[in-house]
């Protein structure tokens, strides 16, 4: 069961063609199974979550009702790619394991619509909102130490509560990083084999092996965010995710929430009262905790 | 064509007696089965050792797939119905013609005598890169060795072409889609009965096959309805040798006119894109019109419309022009010489 399709050129050469196909089931048992160990575990094993507690405490009347979580570009952002990512799928794998039709040029238009919707997202995220809230920081690892050793029942203090973004969302989001570049970048280069509006076709851009690795890497990231799509999917629908999946559409979350899974120093918000802890507050804080 | 290397590989040879027995045998062996019909397409591709299938299900012994029998609304053709056996028969030629000569200009007699009809409408295509065993799209490939800057697509594909540009080398199948004929097939569930045009697909739909069937499917029978017996047919294939060759470009249709004006019309081109492309703008454009140069003239215009060539085929698209054109407008014209028994 190679999971490379391999094939001898013209010129006598072996040469990856594309993934073999049953990468696709196994991408998407991957993800069910992740589902299902998750559910199983979540609702039979799975201990209330502890945090540490507040250096400063929160005052509760001084955050809004609705604490402001993504504005509404981001959310037109969240909403496109999806829509893109879930064309990008469908007409890439349907036609291999359900359904023929005609699925290239729904695949290349769904295709030029994320990339330039991830264009934006990059100039938007980089000059226009926290561009670091998004990604693990030191707090994020020394705490994941903490739920790790703590899970497997040594001692160890408990975790502080999360940033705008807790790890998982972080790390969730490097995954779809690095699966979605690889497929947006060797997606381009391979809409130079196909006829489109944007450029004439070159099918000699590349030698033979790297188109054939180019279309191995397309492939590979693809079958990966079927198993990353459906795990998103899953966590946006659990009940416990209601708050996080509602503030996408609404833009906002429950003050409640906020104050149950965030912490307001590491996720200041705006506040028609004074801040409610400061930073160095917060410091103190860890260094109590640590 | 790819060099014969020499004796075919090693296969099991099936050879069922009913059309079960041979659809159960496909089911069973899936991608590994290969249909053998008259084998004018299997043996290039097996001699060559290009497709290497485990098991080659021969039909030849199916009594139920051969004959040309009457049927309530029409004819009902066995699959495995050779070519001469489709031009001799008298039904056929008395009332569906526009078959008899599509038939009757597919290669030489030698073949005619061999191949079948349920073979020439499902063959494979013709491109060389493809058949030479090139890692094309075709081939599950990612690349069409045919599109490109140096690439010889002389006889390749002016319309619906999508990565692929081979094109359907099938005379017969452009005159059943004219005559409305319905193409039988046994699935492993059941028996379905698919529209000719709709038995072909092109890549934009699938990229590695030329027609629905798929693995364990079996084309059964092809059924003539009465609608067009008697009606004017018009069929024209081009191809570079007049002796014997496959279509550059077809064209068949079948015309009823009243009262100097076409009544009804279907009309179907093969050799222009990977599948025989009826004419449904062209047919809705000359109803109600009379046949004449200048409603053929607009026809082939409109054919032809959306057509883009590559590099060294853009004769096609004059070519296929004239062709409907003559087809609507010149049907009088058309240089048919009867079978003569012979």
């Amino acid at each position: 069961m190679d999971p490379v399709q391999w094939a001898i050129d013209p010129w006598g050469k072996i040469v990856p063609i594309h993934i073999a196909w049953f990468l696709i089931w196994v991408a998407v048992i991957a993800g069910l199974l992740f589902i299902v160990v998750h559910a199983i575990y979540v609702r039979y094993f799975a201990k209330p979550k502890q945090f540490a507690p507040d250096a400063v405490p929160v005052v509760p009347a001084q955050i809004p009702e609705h604490v402001p979580r993504h504005s509404l570009t981001a959310r037109a952002f969240h909403w496109i790619m999806a829509v893109a990512m879930f064309t990008l799928l469908f007409t890439a794998f349907l036609p291999k394991v359900v359904v023929q039709f005609d699925w290239v040029t729904y695949h290349w238009i769904a295709g030029a619509v994320l990339t330039l919707s991830i264009m934006f997202h990059i100039v938007h995220a980089s000059f226009f909102m926290d561009f670091w809230s998004i990604w693990p920081d030191r707090i994020d690892l020394r705490d994941a130490r903490r739920r790790t050793l703590r899970f497997m029942g040594k001692p160890a203090p408990p975790p502080e509560r999360f940033a705008k973004y807790a790890l998982e969302n972080k790390l969730y989001h490097t995954a779809i990083i690095a699966a979605g570049l690889s497929a947006i970048v060797t997606g381009v280069f391979m809409m130079f084999r196909v006829r489109t509006i944007f450029f004439p076709r070159n099918p000699y851009l590349f030698s033979d092996m790297t188109w054939g690795m180019m279309y191995v890497l397309h492939g590979l990231a693809g079958v990966g965010l079927i198993a990353l799509i459906m795990m998103h999917v899953y966590f946006g629908l659990r009940p416990e995710k209601r708050e996080i999946t509602k503030s996408m559409i609404f833009g906002w979350m429950d003050r409640d929430f906020y104050l149950k899974e965030h912490d307001p120093a590491r996720w200041p918000v705006e506040a028609s009262a004074p801040p409610v802890r400061s930073r160095e507050a917060q410091t103190e804080g860890l260094t109590d905790a640590g | 064509m790819a060099v014969i290397r020499d004796v075919m590989p090693a296969f099991e040879l099936a050879q069922p007696n009913s059309i079960s027995d041979a659809q159960k045998l496909l089911e069973q062996q899936g991608e590994n089965g290969w249909v053998l019909a008259g084998g004018m397409d299997s043996f290039d591709w097996l001699k060559d050792r290009i497709k290497k299938p485990k098991v080659v299900v021969d039909l030849s012994g199916i009594a139920e797939l051969k004959g040309v029998r009457a049927t309530p609304d029409g004819i009902e053709i066995g699959t495995m119905t050779t070519l001469t056996e489709v031009i001799q028969h008298p039904v056929i030629r008395e009332k569906y013609k526009l078959l008899a000569e599509s038939a009757e200009l597919v290669a030489s007699p030698q073949i005619r005598n061999q191949g079948t009809i349920g073979g020439n409408v499902s063959q494979d295509a013709r491109c060389w890169y493809y058949r030479a065993g090139w890692p094309c799209y075709r081939a599950g490939g990612n690349l069409c060795y045919a599109d490109t800057p140096e690439g010889r697509n002389r006889e390749h594909a002016i319309l619906h072409a999508d990565r692929c540009v081979a094109v359907n080398p099938s005379d017969s199948a452009p005159a059943l889609i004219a005559l409305d004929a319905k193409f039988v097939i046994r699935t492993s569930k059941n028996e379905r009965v698919v529209d000719a045009e709709d038995y072909f697909i092109g890549p934009d739909i699938d990229i590695t096959r030329l027609h629905i069937l798929r693995p364990g499917d079996l084309l059964t029978a092809i059924r003539v309805p009465s609608t067009w017996a008697g009606a004017q047919f018009y069929f024209e294939k081009v191809r570079d040798r007049n002796v014997w060759d496959f279509p550059l470009l077809n064209v068949a249709s079948a015309m009823v006119v009243s009262s100097g004006s076409i009544e009804r019309i279907r009309i179907a081109v093969n050799g222009a894109a990977a599948r025989p492309l009826r004419l449904k703008v062209v047919e809705d454009a000359v109803r109600g019109k009379p046949p004449n140069a200048t409603t053929g003239e607009m026809a082939g215009k409109l054919a032809v419309q959306s057509a883009v060539p590559l590099q060294f085929n853009a004769y096609k698209i004059p070519l296929m022009r004239n062709l409907v054109k003559r087809a609507i407008g010149g049907v009088e014209e058309a240089t048919w010489t009867p079978y003569n028994g012979q």
